[in-house]
């Protein structure tokens, strides 16, 4: 396994450690901003063997997570509708909106269809003309080229019963945020590796040089993850506050220019909620007006408001580095995988699920066998 | 009526009869057809013609302990690369038996199809079924067909029920484990979750791969003849793959069970498919490999003899019941971290088997 070996060498793991317990003179906090990488780091307990003093503070980049819940209940409404394919990724359908979840939508009889492309929804609503097909559009860059090219695909196919809930983020807007944030413990930053082999680093380099923090664009494998962590100590170390690229095999400078296309052709930039963490200019994706038919929020008229979200989840602080799970008087009892409480539990890239699947804690207990007649 | 060509033959439309009616359930003729033409000679009976069919089937037992256990399969899709829902209904219930330490003795055999389903791809399923069990060396002994409306099942259901033998010196159970027993694998994992999920999707992993559905009996007789009573625990990881077995076992047991991820045999498509979809391969189902704890002093012999069966030629060591973390499963990962390896929380992939 070639491609995956290369990355996960315990040797090149071992030197980069020791090569960081050197490097580190005193204790540093970096945050790294994608849910994948919080993702490796916990699973592959990483942060857990790093040299005393270097602490990782897990950032808002999980898309599931920051997902305003006011979203949530829209997809949960549409959904509902007769006559209306409800079509989202995976890790979508077991987030809790103010009362219920798409799965639980489903299982009541709403027509929830899990895609693995946005294409894929496309070709439903091509093969089901008679139905509403609608597409839970969210992301960061990164999947924001393929959800533009999909509007393209069905407006080539001139589809008129397909639209998208769309809550698109941006991952520069947020960071700014968080160094704003007078809170902010932040020294360093593993930006994502797979949002900058989309959009570039061009646009982090304000950052480093207004908040004189620095940036190390970094993939998502143990070795790209400890090599990132590396690279950015050594900036603090000696005082530099730059934007390098760790992640040189997939990521240029200008990014790729065909993807940013896509993107600015169908969608323009607009403020945004974060759930958990409140409005941030700047900070989202809109359809364009030229493709504005194909907003859901404008082909269906608005349901009935929602309730006030559930306030027992700390997701803003988590979300923002402020605070860890384990922090939280609900992880791991009142609120788990199978009961979560909000998002950041629920994504395998969410923080609170990547720290409890990976049995962060004394509360997580594993399920209780069956005794008698297992049946597989 | 006017002559028209549909009907200068016989009136009866013949495309009537190439799919399932409700008539074919209704315990009348068209089910007598259906028993005689499609279902007794794929399993085998044709030469048993003249011999009336009774409500059930008598079976002399020899007098040993006697293992019995059913299983329903709904895989969606019905065929896929490595088998379909024909041939994984028997491979499902004789590990399941298998995994007690039982050789398989009999099967019943019960159909649900859903008006309108095909009746070469009943016919087909049926022989494929009768051929599983005939290389399992299990007999199809008894069985029922129902028919439902459309839209009240999804084209085919199967339900099977085993009966086995227990082998006088096995005794393995989840609940026999201790601290220092050695965890061995059969062969390779996450090949049948990965190809369902493929061919459903049209991912392209499944042209690369297949499902492991396969009978596992064979190897548990091979383990026992090697390890005897220090086979202390089988289990085939099948829904929720070898991160719920082992989770069970540990729990069962009361032991911690520490898991050397390096030593994992897992194909590179899968772990191509796992790394593109977010899938822990170790969550992924199996039909074709089984978990052994096995006393140490005997674990080489198993491992020898397993590595002997053409179904588990692949076999390896890949951990350890340890007395440390008592419950829980362990991963000692690549890198030489530990993480805790939990069940899966929810529905991965629904109807895998």
């Amino acid at each position: 396994m070639k491609y995956l070996d290369e990355y996960r060498d315990p040797a090149l793991a071992r030197r980069l450690l020791a090569e960081l317990g050197t490097v580190a003179t005193r204790p540093w906090r970096l945050m790294e901003v994608c849910g994948g990488q919080t993702h490796t780091l916990v699973r592959q307990g990483i942060d857990e063997i790093l040299p005393a003093g270097i602490q990782m503070i897990h950032g808002p980049g999980c898309p599931v997570c920051v997902t305003p819940v006011e979203t949530i209940d829209r997809a949960l409404e549409l959904a509902a509708r007769p006559g209306v394919v409800f079509t989202s990724f995976g890790d979508m359908l077991r987030v809790p909106g103010t009362t219920t979840s798409l799965l639980q939508v489903k299982a009541a009889g709403g027509d929830v269809r899990l895609v693995y492309s946005p294409a894929d929804a496309v070709r439903i609503a091509a093969a089901e003309p008679d139905r509403e097909v609608v597409f839970l559009a969210v992301g960061f860059e990164t999947t924001a080229p393929a959800n533009a090219a999909a509007v393209l695909l069905a407006q080539a196919l001139g589809l008129a019963n397909f639209s998208m809930l769309v809550s698109h983020v941006l991952v520069p807007p947020a960071l700014t945020a968080i160094l704003e944030d007078p809170e902010c413990l932040v020294d360093g930053f593993l930006a994502a590796g797979h949002v900058c082999a989309v959009m570039g680093f061009t646009e982090y380099e304000p950052i480093a040089a207004r908040y004189r923090v620095p940036l190390v664009v970094t993939g998502f494998e143990p070795l790209d993850l400890l090599e990132g962590i590396l690279m950015t100590v050594r900036q603090l170390e000696s005082g530099r506050y730059e934007v390098e690229n760790q992640y040189a095999r997939a990521v240029r400078r200008e990014g790729n220019q065909k993807a940013q296309d896509t993107i600015r052709r169908v969608f323009r930039v607009a403020d945004k909620d974060w759930r958990g963490i409140g409005s941030i200019p700047d900070s989202g994706l809109v359809l364009t007006e030229e493709y504005g038919r194909f907003d859901a929020l404008r082909r269906f008229p608005p349901g009935r408001p929602a309730a006030a979200p559930q306030s027992e989840c700390i997701a803003g602080q988590i979300l923002t580095g402020v605070k860890i799970p384990t922090d939280c008087p609900a992880y791991g009892t009142r609120c788990t995988p199978r009961r979560p409480l909000g998002a950041p539990m629920v994504s395998t890239e969410g923080t609170c699920a990547a720290f409890y699947s990976a049995g962060r804690a004394a509360t997580a207990q594993p399920a209780s066998a069956a005794t008698a007649g297992h049946a597989d | 009526m006017t002559a028209s060509p549909l009907f200068t033959t016989c009136p009866a439309p013949s495309a009537e009869t190439e799919h399932v009616l409700l008539g074919h359930g209704s315990g009348g003729q068209l089910s007598a057809e259906l028993l005689r033409d499609v279902i007794l000679p794929a399993f085998g009976f044709a030469a048993s013609a003249g011999r009336p069919l009774e409500d059930a089937a008598v079976l002399p037992l020899p007098t040993a302990e006697i293992v019995m256990s059913t299983d329903s399969f709904v895989v969606h899709p019905l065929f896929f690369p490595g088998g379909d829902i024909g041939s994984l209904a028997v491979h499902g219930t004789v590990n399941d038996l298998a995994m007690m330490g039982a050789m398989p003795l009999a099967l019943a055999v019960a159909f649900i199809v859903e008006e309108g389903f095909g009746l070469d791809e009943l016919a087909r399923v049926s022989r494929s079924l009768g051929r599983a069990a005939e290389a399992a060396g299990v007999k199809v002994v008894t069985g029922d067909t129902k028919v439902v409306e459309r839209g009240a099942a999804d084209r085919l259901f199967i339900t099977t029920t085993g009966l086995g033998v227990r082998i006088p010196s096995a005794r393995p159970s989840a609940g026999r484990v201790r601290p220092g027993d050695v965890l061995l694998l059969s062969g390779p994992i996450g090949l049948h979750g990965v190809t369902i999920l493929s061919t459903r999707e049209g991912l392209g992993f499944e042209a690369e791969i297949g499902s492991d559905s396969q009978p596992l009996h064979r190897v548990v007789a091979a383990a026992i003849e090697a390890g005897a009573d220090g086979v202390r625990a089988l289990r085939d990881p099948t829904r929720g793959g070898v991160a719920s077995a082992l989770n069970e076992i540990a729990a069962a047991s009361g032991v911690g069970v520490m898991l050397d991820e390096t030593a994992l045999p897992v194909p590179e498509p899968v772990a191509a498919a796992c790394d593109l979809l977010g899938l822990d391969v170790l969550h992924v189902a199996n039909e074709g490999c089984l978990l052994a704890f096995v006393a140490p002093e005997r674990a080489d012999a198993v491992l020898a003899a397993m590595r002997s069966c053409p179904e588990s030629a692949g076999a390896v060591r890949i951990g350890a019941a340890v007395a440390e973390h008592p419950r829980r499963v362990v991963v000692r990962t690549a890198i030489g971290t530990e993480r805790v390896l939990d069940m899966l929380v929810g529905e991965q992939l629904p109807r895998i088997c």
